[in-house]
């Protein structure tokens, strides 16, 4: 039990490091920096219980994002309806859409599956881009209020820093709690063989649906966050691109692994703001940062950190069996 | 029916066809409730397909199959185990991802009451559920003789011990029907006998009916109550060891003319 007991506290752990930091790193840019990466970080987590766990890709994550963010910032904007009830459609939207999805694109597999979701995503920019009457069109959506639950705005960098590194903390336990459960194990059965999952009993095509529903939702919730964080969407921040970005950030990260989800969401969306000092070539930076760590660590940061605290044990016991 | 009481499984027309090839054809078998039923035939024969088809994996074009006297031959692959199929594979299925603990577990999701909300808020439910699994788990593996190896990663096992595994994860469904797709397969001699003596004990001690392929004879007709020999798609004869091996037919199958 000695060994579980780090592993039961390590998402309090995150919490309380979390909710120090601004405190620490008190520049309002700063903040805002991780705040950014704390959202990111949950669609990311959502991507990974679905790619990283359960082996189905999607290519078209930022549309939940985007359809969780558009939504809300409609709704409450120019329908005025309250923020709580925004955000709540705009998750149930999200989860909506994912289901009509589901049902047919995930009886595909492999490349084809990546086709299939790789078109939605085109196709809600698309829909975002051209609904101009409702959504504003390529030049975004402005005005959309700050948050404010149960009468509280959040109105300084810091309060929304705490709220959305609190929903990330949360939706770490929770995903923790549902990888170590049994369906957690028919989800990590499907990944190897879907043949195996079946034989055991496992109703394959219901829990791939509930996990392409379920990561949609944290994008969702990631979307309807950033929406009233920013007050402004637009839909180039939806697109292909942003889909591509947060694989990168699971495989970096390390698949199948809740921690590195978020040490991938927060290294890649902090990366290009700490490159910035380089000017011209952040870009070339950028890119070879990533080359590297695919070359060294290809188990991702998670595997990374992994081989480092093994040799790290091994050096220590090592010295403890000589003295 | 005066045998339907002894009879855990009984196909009977059974038919698979595959575009134009028929790898079933109009195929009867009947496993008696205890028994170890071996299958062989040549390469091709429908060996395979015939476990796909009682595991659901293929879907037959004609014929029955009857599990505890239930018609199970339209049921979804995936609610087979709820009626009392469990199976291993003949290229290993074992899921790497997870340790070896993990996988029996896996074995186990039928038996498992909790729900995912239980999961994810860890319910009292959900720790007990979890609990009452493990223990359940751990005697499979210490059944197989894999105790010691519960928290590894379930690829790192040698070949033989992912046999095993496969096999402690099928009995984690508590079966009645446990079907081996070649157990014996890249096997030595010695592992061979232990694997022998183990499908037997599955048979006495945990009272699970088995029926296996196997390419080993020796092994067959030491272990097997009961052959099926199986060509182009049809059982050609069923009969005990001795019966089988003086069968002219069997003989004309695997030597030729």
């Amino acid at each position: 039990m000695r060994r579980a007991l780090p592993g039961a506290l390590s998402p309090v752990l995150f919490f309380a490091a979390a909710m120090a930091a601004p405190f620490v790193l008190s520049n309002q840019y700063y903040v805002s920096v991780m705040t950014l990466c704390a959202i990111n970080a949950l669609i990311v987590l959502g991507l990974n219980l679905l790619l990283g766990f359960a082996g189905q890709i999607s290519l078209g994550h930022a549309a939940f994002f985007g359809i969780g963010a558009y939504a809300s910032a409609i709704l409450t904007t120019t329908y005025a309806w309250p923020i709580w009830a925004g955000m709540l459609a705009g998750v149930c939207l999200a989860a909506a859409v994912a289901w009509l999805i589901g049902v047919p694109a995930l009886k595909l597999h492999g490349h084809y599956l990546a086709m299939a979701t790789l078109g939605f995503g085109v196709i809600v920019q698309i829909a975002l881009n051209e609904t101009t009457w409702l959504t504003g069109g390529p030049s975004g959506f402005v005005g959309v209020p700050r948050l404010t639950l149960f009468g509280y705005t959040f109105a300084s960098d810091r309060s929304y820093y705490f709220l959305c590194a609190g929903t990330l903390a949360l939706a770490v336990a929770l995903s923790r709690n549902l990888i170590a459960s049994r369906t957690g194990r028919a989800l990590r059965a499907i990944h190897t063989s879907e043949g195996a999952a079946t034989a055991m009993g496992v109703h394959t095509s219901r829990y791939k649906l509930f996990v392409f529903i379920l990561s949609a939702v944290y994008a969702a919730v990631a979307g309807v966050l950033y929406a009233h964080y920013l007050g402004f969407v637009a839909p180039a921040s939806f697109g292909f691109h942003f889909s591509v970005q947060l694989i990168t950030m699971v495989v970096l990260g390390g698949m199948a692994s809740i921690w590195g989800a978020v040490a991938g969401a927060a290294f890649l969306t902090s990366l290009p703001e700490f490159l910035r000092a380089l000017e011209n070539i952040d870009i070339l930076v950028y890119g070879l940062v990533l080359v590297l760590c695919m070359i060294y660590l290809p188990g991702g940061l998670a595997g990374g950190a992994a081989k480092l605290a093994k040799i790290l044990s091994n050096r220590i016991a090592g010295h403890a069996g000589r003295a | 029916m005066p045998d339907a009481p002894e009879a855990l499984l009984a196909i009977s027309g059974l038919t698979v066809a595959f575009g134009g090839v028929l790898a079933l054809c109009e195929a009867d078998l009947t496993v008696a409730r205890g028994s170890v039923t071996a299958i062989i035939g040549p390469n091709g024969a429908g060996k395979t397909t015939l476990i796909n088809a009682i595991t659901g994996m293929v879907a037959p074009s004609a014929g029955k199959i009857l599990l505890n006297g239930r018609e199970i031959t339209r049921l979804p692959a995936w609610k087979r185990p709820r009626a009392g199929v469990a199976r291993t594979f003949q290229n290993l299925e074992i899921c790497s991802n997870m340790t070896v603990l993990e996988n029996v577990l896996t074995g186990a999701h039928r038996l498992i009451g909790y729900s995912a909300l239980d999961s994810l808020l860890r319910t009292p439910r959900f720790l007990r559920g979890e609990a009452q699994a493990r223990s359940m788990a751990l005697g499979d593996l210490a059944f197989v003789g894999l105790a010691e190896a519960a928290d590894l990663p379930a690829g790192q096992l040698p070949y033989g011990s992912q046999r095993l595994l496969e096999l402690a994860r099928a009995l984690a469904l508590k079966p009645d029907l446990l079907l081996l797709d070649e157990p014996a397969a890249g096997m030595n001699i010695r592992e061979t006998r232990l694997l022998g003596a183990l499908i037997r004990r599955i048979r006495d001690e945990r009272g699970v009916t088995v029926a296996l392929i196997e390419h080993d004879m020796d092994l067959v007709m030491d272990l097997s109550d009961q052959i099926a020999v199986l060509n182009f798609g049809a059982v050609i004869a069923t009969g005990t060891p001795s019966e089988i091996q003086k069968n002219p037919q069997v003989v004309t199958a695997y030597l030729g003319e």
